[in-house]
Order: C-alpha cells, then sequence, then structure tokens
C-alpha cells in the first residue's frame, strides 16, 4: 500500500503539468501571504495627484510622515490613483481564498450528497429534485440577495457571502458528476463482491466508489476553483461582491475597465495573474488525476 | 462473380509494428496467408495473438499507431499496402468487406436499417432509388430476415442480436465482395442463433464463390466452418493446413496444446454421487422485475420462476442455458445480491431469502461469487492483498491471519503469495479469475458460485481455470453452483445439469443423462446448435 502511495508521489513529482502547476500556484500563495514583504504599499491608499500613472513613470506622492517623495509605479496607478502592483499582490489573498474555499465546500458537500443519492436508490429521486430546485436559482440573484441579507462582520464578513452564493450554484453540479460516476461504479462487479465478502455500505463507499470519483473530481474542482475567481470578478464588476476598496483581481479589473484604452495596465496585470493562476490549477489538475490513477503506472 | 485466377487475398510476410512499449516490437510479424475464392479460411488464435490486427490491416483500417512495416497484402492481386486511402476507401464493400463481432455498436443506433445498407449503395453505386430499395429488400431476403418489407423500416434496437448479423452481413454482401473478412462474427450471439448464422455465412458463401477469413477463438466454430485453419500465436503464424488436419492431428506444440484444451462434447466421467444433504436448496425461486415509471403503466418481466433446485457437499450442479434466460438471476438470487420475490432459499437449515441487510449478514460469508469478466472483478485501486483480506476481517479475522490465510489461499490457487501487493492491471484475464477464486475461497464458503466465471478467458486459460476450480471442490468438499452458456464447460465439470429456458428450469438431471437422453426438446434444440459437435478433437 504505501510502495504504491510512493509511486503515485513519485509520479506526480515527475510529472511536468504537476511541477509547473505546483509552483505557480505556490508562488501565488506566496505573493499572497508574503505580501507586505514584497514592497508592496497600502493598497487602498488613494493619490489624486498620481492617477492613471503608466507603469514605470514617476509621479510625486507623500510618505507615510508627508514628505513629499518620488515613486516609480511598477505597474502603474489606477483611476484613484492607487498603486496597482500593491492591489495586485494584495489582491491574491482575496481571489485564491475565494477560489479554494469555493472549490473545497462546493466538492465536499456536493460529494457527500452525490455519493448518498447515487448509492441509495430510493433517496436518488428525492434529492436529485431538490438539486434541480437549486440549480434553478439564478446564481447572481442569490448572491444579489446573499450580499444584501449579510450583515457585514458576520462569519468573515462579504468575503464569506460571496464565496457562498458562488458555492450554491455550484454544489448541483458537483453532485451531478459524482452521482453518475456512482451509479456506474455500483453496477461493477467488484462493488458485488465487496457486498458479497460482506463489507458494511459505509465502507464499500468509501474503499470501492469513492476512489472511483476523484479523478474527474479533481478536474471539476480545478474548474470550480478557477470559475469561482472569475465569478467573483463579475460580482465585483456588478458591484454586488467584494467591496470595491478590498482588493482582488476581479476587483482591479473591474474598475479598470472604464479606462481601458487609456491605461490598459489596469487590466493587463491583473488579468495575467488570473490566468496564469487558473491555468496553474487546471495544468495541476489534469496532471493529478493521470499520476494518482495506479492504472498509469505501467504507462509512465 | 467469376473467380479470379490465383488467391482473392494474399498476405505475404506481413509485419506490423507495435508502439514503443508494448509487449512485443510487432503485432503481427511474417505473416504468409492466402485466402481462395470459395474458400473459408478460419484465423484462430487466442487474444493478444493479432488476429484482429491482420484483419483490420488488410481493411486498411489498423489505428495510427500501428504501421505496416513489410510484407504485401495483395487482393486479388492488387497491392492493398500502396493503396491511397481514397482507392480502398473504393475497394471496401466492393470487393472486400468486414462484418464486426458485436453487431449492436457497430449500427447506428438512429439510423434505419434499410438506410444503413442504402448507404453502401448510394456510395458505390449510381442506382436510383426505387432500384436500391429493390436490391436492399432482395438482400434481406436472402439473410433470411423475416418480413423484410418491414425490417427496412426497423431500427437496430428493435431486432435481436442474430436479426442485427443478419443486416451487417446483408451490408457486408449486397455488392457482391470478393473477399469477406468475418471478426467474431458470432461470438456476441447465443448458440442456436450463431448456428443459423455460421449456416447463412456458410450458404450464402458457397453461392457467390467469396473468399472469406473467418477470425474467432472458438475451435467449435472452426469446427463447423472451415475449409482450411490458420493458427497464430503471438503474432507469427505457427501453422496452417485444412481444417480436419489442424484440428485432427495438429503437429505444431501449440497447436496441439489449443485443440486439447477444448473441452470435450462428451461429458467426464464423476464420481458417483453420494447421499449427503444439499448445501444449497431453493424452492420455487422467483425474481420478477417491476418498473415503475411516473403515470406510466407499470411493466413486468419475469426474470425467473419457479426455480427449485439442490446442490450437496461436493457436488456441482450447472445451469445452463441462453443469455435472458435466468440463469444468472438465479445465481444472484442465492447470493442474496438482489431480493427474489418468490420462494426460498435454504442454507442447509437456514432460510436466506427473506433475510433483511443485518440478519443477512453472518450468511453472506457461507456463499461466494466469481464473476465472469476478470477485468472488472476487481477494484484496480486495492492491491490484490488488500481485495483478498477484506472479507475475511470483516468477519472479525485479524489483519495478520487475513494475510497469513492469503498467501496459502495464494498457493491453493497457484499463483505467487507475493503477487499480492501488486495491482489487479498487472495481471492477465486468467490470473485475475483465480484471483477472485481466492477472494472467494478467503472467506471458507460452503457454496462457491461461478457465474461464467471462464467465458471470457481463452481456451487454454480456461482449461487450466476449470481443473482449479475442480480440484478446489475436490479439496475443500464444496458445493458449485456453475453458470454457463457453453454446452462443452457444463459437459466437464457438472455432476448434474439444470437447464434454463425463459426464466424456468425445463430440465435437470445428471449431465450424462442430459447430454446423452436429453428429455425437453429446448434441451435437444441447444444440443443440436452447439459448434463443431460432432467433431472429435485430437486430444493432447
Amino acid at each position: 500500500m504505501s510502495a504504491a502511495r510512493k509511486g503515485a508521489l513519485g509520479r506526480a513529482v515527475r510529472s511536468k503539468g504537476v511541477i509547473f502547476g505546483a509552483v505557480v500556484m505556490l508562488a501565488m500563495l506566496f505573493v499572497a501571504l508574503a505580501a507586505p514583504l514584497l514592497g508592496a504599499v497600502d493598497p487602498v491608499r488613494i493619490d489624486p495627484g498620481c492617477r492613471n500613472r503608466a507603469p514605470g513613470v514617476e509621479c510625486m506622492t507623500r510618505d507615510a510622515s508627508g514628505a513629499r517623495v518620488a515613486m516609480v509605479p511598477l505597474m502603474g496607478t489606477d483611476s484613484l490613483g492607487r498603486d496597482v502592483y500593491s492591489r495586485v499582490v494584495y489582491g491574491a489573498r482575496v481571489s485564491l481564498l475565494v477560489g479554494l474555499a469555493v472549490a473545497a465546500i462546493s466538492i465536499s458537500i456536493g460529494l457527500a450528497i452525490g455519493l448518498v443519492a447515487g448509492y441509495f436508490r430510493w433517496l436518488d429521486a428525492v434529492v436529485m429534485r431538490l438539486m434541480d430546485g437549486l440549480m434553478a436559482i439564478p446564481g447572481i440573484l442569490l448572491a444579489i440577495g446573499l450580499v444584501a441579507a449579510w450583515r457585514s462582520g458576520l462569519w468573515g464578513g462579504i468575503v464569506f457571502a460571496v464565496i457562498l452564493a458562488i458555492v450554491v450554484p455550484e454544489i448541483p453540479r458537483v453532485v451531478r458528476l459524482v452521482r453518475s460516476v456512482v451509479l456506474t461504479i455500483r453496477e461493477e462487479p467488484y462493488v458485488e463482491a465487496a457486498i458479497s465478502v460482506g463489507t458494511p455500505t459505509p465502507l464499500i463507499l468509501i474503499r470501492h466508489v469513492l476512489p472511483n470519483t476523484i479523478a474527474p473530481l479533481i478536474v471539476q474542482g480545478t474548474y470550480i476553483c478557477a470559475s469561482a475567481m472569475l465569478v467573483e470578478a463579475i460580482l465585483s464588476f456588478l458591484g454586488i461582491g467584494i467591496p470595491p476598496q478590498t482588493p482582488s483581481w476581479g476587483n482591479i479589473m473591474a474598475e479598470g475597465r472604464t479606462l481601458f484604452r487609456v491605461a490598459p495596465h489596469n487590466i493587463l496585470f491583473p488579468g495575467i495573474f488570473l490566468a496564469a493562476t487558473v491555468l496553474a490549477v487546471n495544468v495541476l489538475g489534469d496532471g493529478l488525476r493521470d499520476t494518482l490513477d495506479p492504472r498509469m503506472s505501467k504507462r509512465v | 462473380m467469376s473467380a479470379a485466377p490465383g488467391p482473392v487475398l494474399e498476405i505475404a510476410g506481413l509485419a506490423v509494428g507495435l508502439p514503443a512499449g508494448a509487449d512485443r516490437a510487432r503485432a503481427v510479424d511474417g505473416v504468409d496467408l492466402t485466402v481462395g475464392a470459395g474458400e473459408i479460411v478460419c484465423l484462430v488464435g487466442e487474444s493478444g495473438s493479432g488476429k484482429s490486427v491482420i484483419a483490420h490491416g488488410v481493411l486498411g483500417l489498423l489505428p495510427r499507431a500501428l504501421t505496416i512495416q513489410g510484407g504485401a497484402i495483395r487482393l486479388q492481386g492488387e497491392d492493398l499496402t500502396a493503396a491511397s486511402a481514397e482507392r480502398l476507401r473504393a475497394l471496401r464493400c466492393t470487393r472486400m468487406s468486414m462484418i464486426f463481432q458485436e453487431p449492436m455498436t457497430a449500427l447506428n443506433p438512429v439510423m434505419t436499417c434499410g438506410r444503413q445498407i442504402d448507404e453502401v449503395l448510394q456510395e458505390h453505386t449510381d442506382l436510383d432509388q426505387a432500384r436500391r430499395r429493390a436490391k436492399i429488400l432482395e438482400i434481406m431476403a436472402q439473410v433470411r430476415l423475416p418480413d423484410p418489407q418491414r425490417m427496412i423500416d426497423a431500427y437496430p434496437h428493435q431486432l435481436s442480436g442474430g436479426q442485427r448479423q443478419r443486416i451487417m452481413i446483408a451490408m457486408a454482401l449486397i455488392l457482391e465482395p470478393a473477399l469477406l473478412i468475418a471478426d467474431e462474427p458470432t461470438t456476441a450471439l447465443d448458440v442456436t442463433t450463431q448456428a443459423q448464422i455460421l449456416a447463412l455465412i456458410r450458404d450464402l458463401q458457397r453461392q457467390r464463390g467469396t473468399g472469406v477469413l473467418f477470425i474467432t477463438h472458438d475451435f467449435g466454430v472452426v469446427a463447423e466452418i472451415a475449409d482450411r485453419v490458420a493458427v497464430l500465436q503471438h503474432g507469427r503464424l505457427v501453422e496452417v493446413g485444412p481444417a480436419d488436419r489442424i484440428l485432427g492431428d495438429p503437429q505444431h506444440a501449440y497447436t496441439r496444446m489449443l485443440v486439447a484444451a477444448v473441452p470435450a462434447m462428451e461429458p467426464r466421467q464423476r464420481d458417483a454421487p453420494r447421499d449427503a444433504l444439499p448445501v444449497l436448496r431453493t424452492q420455487g425461486l422467483g425474481k420478477v422485475y417491476r418498473s415503475r415509471g411516473f403515470l406510466q403503466p407499470v411493466r413486468v418481466v419475469e426474470a425467473a420462476a419457479d426455480v427449485t433446485l439442490a446442490v450437496r457437499r461436493g457436488e456441482t450442479l450447472g445451469i445452463v442455458g441462453e443469455s435472458g434466460s435466468g440463469k444468472s438471476t438465479v445465481a444472484r438470487c442465492i447470493a442474496r445480491l438482489i431480493d427474489p420475490t418468490a420462494g426460498t432459499i435454504h442454507l442447509d437449515d437456514d432460510e436466506i431469502g427473506r433475510l433483511g441487510r443485518f440478519r443477512l449478514r453472518p450468511h453472506r460469508r457461507r456463499v461466494q461469487i466469481v464473476f465472469q469478466d476478470p477485468y472488472r472483478s476487481l477494484n484496480p485501486r486495492r492491491s490484490v492483498g488488500a481485495s483478498i483480506v477484506e472479507g475475511p476481517m470483516n468477519y472479525g479475522v485479524s489483519r495478520a491471519e487475513a494475510q497469513a490465510r492469503a498467501r496459502a489461499i495464494m498457493e491453493t490457487v497457484k499463483l505467487d503469495p507475493a503477487a499480492l501487493d501488486r495491482y489487479p492491471h498487472e495481471f492477465s484475464g486468467g490470473q485475475r479469475q483465480r484471483i477472485c477464486i481466492a477472494r472467494a475461497l478467503a472467506m471458507e464458503p460452503e457454496l462457491l458460485i461461478a457465474d461464467e466465471a471462464v467465458s471470457a478467458l481463452d481456451v487454454s486459460v480456461q482449461a487450466q481455470v476449470l481443473d482449479l476450480l475442480d480440484q478446489i471442490r475436490r479439496r475443500l468438499d464444496l458445493a458449485m453452483l456453475f453458470i454457463t452458456h457453453d454446452l462443452r464447460v457444463a459437459a466437464q465439470v457438472c455432476d448434474r445439469v439444470a437447464v434454463m429456458h425463459r426464466g424456468r428450469v425445463v430440465e435437470e438431471g445428471p449431465t450424462t443423462r442430459i447430454f446423452s437422453a436429453p428429455a425437453h426438446a429446448y434441451t435437444r434444440e441447444l444440443l443440436a446448435a452447439a459448434p463443431g459437435r460432432g467433431y472429435r478433437f485430437a486430444r493432447g
């Protein structure tokens, strides 16, 4: 067993996709956590004298003590004179948090519901109709409602409301995916064999059914993670997501949209970070799916 | 069709390369084979021997990873290895055509059968619609489809397996090709249907003088249909000759082994039955499926009805029948994988047919089942050892003890105990089936059910697994329920046989009596349809 695990891990480490994805993701995490150490200034500080500066163009501003100093914004400044570099670096926190949290929460809830709904036929009809109902709720409308109703400060404030608003419509999709896998796996002779050697049902689900759902779930998870970051950007753009002063990649882009032609850097830099992260998550997911399957061991 | 001078198909020194990392460098190597006009050449060999590669190579349908590295394939003198894709397309159906193993997947489910045959005519002829329709009706009558006027507008799912295969044959033969390649065309069919399809292929081929390259793994079929036989092993032809000689007096060691492994139709001499008490008794066992749809009428399917059987210790009871006869339903009811809707199941004195999940649990151990498909019977993500120790550990055996037991059982099924740490994909089909048997035996069952347990295996491997099962039965004094569609296999391993037809047991008795003096009409029909029944294969 441990030898096999080591094998899977070894294969994962040797896979180029996994290495690329993991390195980019770790770099992004590092950026998010170590933002103050990376030369970023206060991302919400407004400086009317330094608006819409292109990257690398010097402008005069005041430092914390009020003295006038020259600064060279690495990625330019936005329409309120905030430093885009600092905003992008701090924005990684919100974007990654939303992406990873949405993926983790919707996958775990969806997996549990899907396993049970797929395996126990009598539950299936009820659960799936509930999921259909959930799918019928427009995501944007739900977000508006949630954010409006949310008392800020409750459980991490508005960010949590946004996460919840993205999680709810994702759950039925995960449930459907898991259920469809379970429906085919439960008919496999090895599951019947497990029944006839007296394996209790919860163990059958965990040992024999669950592992088969992992590969599609990893892919689905990366997709959810990537799309959650994008949905968060959309919500922010509509003004119902993260409050505009809090930087998130979506927020920065949404704000830069109006002046896109004059100051493209407002969209370009957060866009690059977002695209790189989404790509890394997808590549990582594909790589993991391939390498975690023991059947792949001969081919690698 | 006038026969061309020389052979219809001539394969000379054919070599097809496999991609790097395969178990051998070439799928087929140095194959020389001819098919004459009006001749049926059977290409036999075990799975992976390269039979289908040859067939697909002739038609120019090889997957891109497989490349022809040498040799020539000549169809009526024209070298196909040099032909363009365009030319090959023009030749398919007009001068060479193919029928496939699985008639359901080879036909397009959303097109009527008539349209699918019509496609061939549209592509390769200039006939107008009325003439095409007339020609289709004519060929449908020739392949003995009942009521062609109705069948021409039927969709594939409305037809039986045999009828679908007739449509495939009609499609293949409508333009009177010189060469017909049949790739296991009857493997997916029941024996009675198989007998009809074989007769049909033979008749049409005789009338038209078609050369047939017939691929099969079944020596019964070979005996039934072949003029000449070519034996393929690991991509090389080991022996080619007239059917009578190959089957009756094979020269090459591999051919001798293959032919000797074909189970005989005559029942083997068994030990005299003992008067032991039955381990398993079913009384009036039945299973009815009811489909309830919202606002839909209830559909009732009677999968099994009034099945009364008994199996004693040390005895093998065979259940034979065609697909859909209910034999697997009975097996699955007895193993309680599905719930019977009528009747009783007794294990010794315990009635288990109606027990709920929790009260059934202690009895589950006593009945174990080995399934047909060795590739799906083992969880690909768990090591072989984990699969075998799972059962005993469910019943409170410690891990160490279960592992010790697993090692001992691996020796019983003649596998290396070191293999316990490996994963199913590292084993061949026969080895996996041994692992499944080991998993069942680890439970120390009283009744072992083998549900088509050797049907997916090559004939030589099949013989080994059958021997193994028989040895185990004798050594452990097991009661065994052996479910098979293959009468030859039943003749070899069963003490008694129950014949099932449409969910009911139509006849039951000692194997020798059933085979020598079948009482029921259906049993007689089944026995008469067994391919190569009158043939005496050379014994090794």
